[in-house]
């Protein structure tokens, strides 16, 4: 049950936007599609949702083969980031396009759509045109209007992109909450990695039209697969062969075997955050994230000597850095080589 | 005027304070109207005063004269028939410019304009040489009531696709994946999503093609001639002058003027409209 897609390729002209891809998607989670823009995530939730044609894979929905069956038989509830709504219409009219097509009695269409506009909370605004709505209005009506068919799989193609920060954090909080209640299956795409492990249960990332990883935000962040899932997801300084998170820098005053010297470039103080940057003897540039409370008792000042001591560091050698072709990957997680604590590169 | 950042274009509500070099806003003004009232009001003025001169009696016996009303009918009657015909197979046009990719596009694109540049005279005669008594292609359609449909049609087939074109081109194509995905198949897409939203263009350009048809005089004269059967309110207009009835060809042509106007009311009803709601 669920969603599944087996090897997937689609190509636009010269560019490879999907590269043999699979994934799977378990009956009523909540995933999401991160990847940075050109990675082929829009492209897989098209093909997904009938929208765009693959040149070969197979498409799974609810044990069904989907393949080749056109948008309109999928049962699909698909949401665009620029909402795509209908704005020669009413709001309800909107919401109750995919119920006029199934050709509902009046009353019942009536009842529908007045739940789903308390559901997104914009009771209230049936009469109004989306002209007249704001942008996250508009997106939750685009929601409601996917909702109204009751379909089998709930498509979200980078909803609050087009949003500013503020309703970006609400909504996504509203959506979590929304998927607690109703439990459709559904695939949200991103690029943006916080909003993914804030909502997803689990995460696919995705890079050049190939997946790089699945798993849990924990998984992908503790143990990510290669380079590309380790800077992707969460921040990453290279050290030769090795990838330190800059919490997990340690920033010292005295020299020993371990650790390595640096100048103090740039303190920058984020509230309770602050991030130190420093260039290292070869020129590398890195940044160590410190609490306010450790940089007090350093009394570390800009332009000095400071030193320091990598706690945990990765490196993927003898991995590529994208998965061999055709690899389908499992959720749970390929683990990177755990390199310890190295001495100094 | 305030200098603006060099990157930055000057917002619109600054606008206003940019004035053509040496010239005060009351001036500007001034000459604006003085512009129009020597170029369109007066000679309205003059058209309409010269239509009631006799009284409004008068007036109305002219504009209800049995020839008067034949022209109008006719040219009312064609004119209806030729928006019809050109709202159809001008959104068509202009779906198959926008959608369609085909070899010599560009070519059709820039062909659909030959009516507005072409005098229209000419028209008449490429029409005539075309569908006349030596049609090369067997059709002879001269002095006929064919012929000013065809004569029409012609001239007023740019309305319609420029209108849609534009409109189709900025439509959000994810309004027809967004009803596909809620089950709606193509006719449903274009009949509730598309169509509503060409709405606005087509009405415009057909209110357009509608007012121009109304009054076309030079694409009409030589093709479907001056017969009675054949002759157009803007021909009977030229008939009345030259057999010196003044006041009449005055009469008529208020009418056609009203006409005018109401279309041109039309428009920008419909433009605002779709303004509210777009």
């Amino acid at each position: 049950m669920g969603i599944s897609v087996e090897g997937a390729n689609k190509r636009f002209g010269g560019f490879q936007a999907l590269d043999d891809v699979s994934i799977e998607v378990p009956d009523g989670s909540l995933t999401a599609l991160l990847g940075p823009s050109g990675s082929g995530k829009s492209t897989l939730l098209r093909a997904i949702a009938g929208l765009e044609d693959l040149d070969s894979g197979l498409v799974t929905i609810n044990g069904e083969n989907a393949t080749g069956k056109p948008a309109q038989k999928r049962g699909v509830g698909f949401v665009f980031q620029h909402y795509a709504a209908f704005k020669h219409m009413t709001v309800y009219d909107n919401v109750a396009f995919g119920l006029k097509i199934r050709r509902w009695e009046r009353e019942k269409i009536s009842q529908r759509v007045h739940e789903l506009l308390d559901l997104v909370q914009l009771p209230g605004l049936a009469d109004r045109y989306p002209s007249q709505l704001s942008g996250g209005q508009r997106q939750r009506m685009a929601l409601a209007r996917a909702l109204a068919v009751e379909p089998q799989v709930l498509l979200l193609d980078e909803p609050f992109g087009a949003l500013d920060a503020k309703v970006r954090k609400d909504l996504r909080t509203w959506l979590r909450n929304l998927h607690e209640e109703m439990h459709v299956t559904t695939i949200f795409v991103t690029h943006d990695q916080e909003e993914a492990m804030d909502v997803a249960g689990q995460l696919v990332v995705m890079n050049e039209g190939r997946v790089e990883q699945s798993g849990s935000a924990d998984d992908l962040y503790e143990h990510p697969a290669n380079e590309f899932v380790m800077s992707f997801v969460g921040e990453v300084n290279r050290l030769g062969d090795h990838f330190v998170r800059p919490h997990d820098m340690e920033v010292v005053l005295d020299r020993d075997e371990r650790s390595q010297e640096g100048l103090v470039q740039r303190i920058v103080t984020l509230g309770f955050e602050v991030r130190v940057e420093l260039v290292l003897s070869d020129g590398t540039e890195v940044w160590a994230q410190l609490t306010r409370a450790e940089l007090q008792r350093l009394e570390l000042r800009e332009s000095q000597i400071a030193y320091l001591r990598p706690v945990q560091a990765k490196s993927f050698n003898g991995s590529s850095p994208s998965l061999p072709d055709g690899a389908s990957t499992p959720l749970g997680s390929r683990d990177g080589g755990d390199a310890g604590l190295p001495a100094a590169v | 005027m305030e200098a603006q950042p060099a990157n930055l274009p000057a917002p619109t509500a600054s606008r206003a304070s940019l004035r053509l070099p040496g010239i005060g806003t009351g001036v500007g003004n001034g000459m604006v109207v003085l512009y129009l009232s020597i170029v369109v009001l007066l000679p309205l003025a003059a058209v309409g005063s010269e239509a009631f001169s006799l009284g409004l009696g008068h007036f109305w016996e002219q504009v209800t004269s049995p020839l008067a009303v034949k022209s109008l009918k006719l040219t009312v009657v064609c004119s209806l028939v030729v928006v019809v015909l050109n709202g159809i197979f001008g959104t068509i046009l202009a779906w198959l410019l926008v959608r369609d990719e085909f070899p010599g596009k560009s070519i059709v694109n820039a062909v659909i304009d030959l009516p507005f540049a072409l005098p229209t005279i000419v028209a008449s005669l490429v029409l005539l040489t075309l569908y006349g008594s030596d049609s090369p292609l067997g059709i002879d359609i001269a002095s006929t009531r064919a012929a000013v449909v065809v004569a029409l049609m012609f001239v007023t087939l740019p309305f319609v696709v420029r209108a849609v074109q534009p409109l189709l081109l900025e439509m959000d194509r994810e309004m027809e994946a967004a009803a596909a995905s809620l089950g709606a198949g193509n006719f449903t897409i274009f009949r509730r999503i598309i169509f509503p939203n060409l709405l606005p263009g087509l009405g415009a350009g057909v209110a357009l093609a509608f007012a121009r048809a109304l009054g076309e005089f030079g694409s009409v004269l030589l093709f479907a001639g001056g017969l009675p059967d054949t002759t157009v309110t803007s021909v009977f207009i030229r008939n009345q002058v030259e057999s010196n009835n003044l006041v009449g060809a005055s009469a008529v042509s208020m009418v056609l003027l009203l006409a005018s106007l109401l279309l041109l009311g039309c428009v920008s009803l419909i433009q605002r409209w779709s303004a509210r709601h777009v």
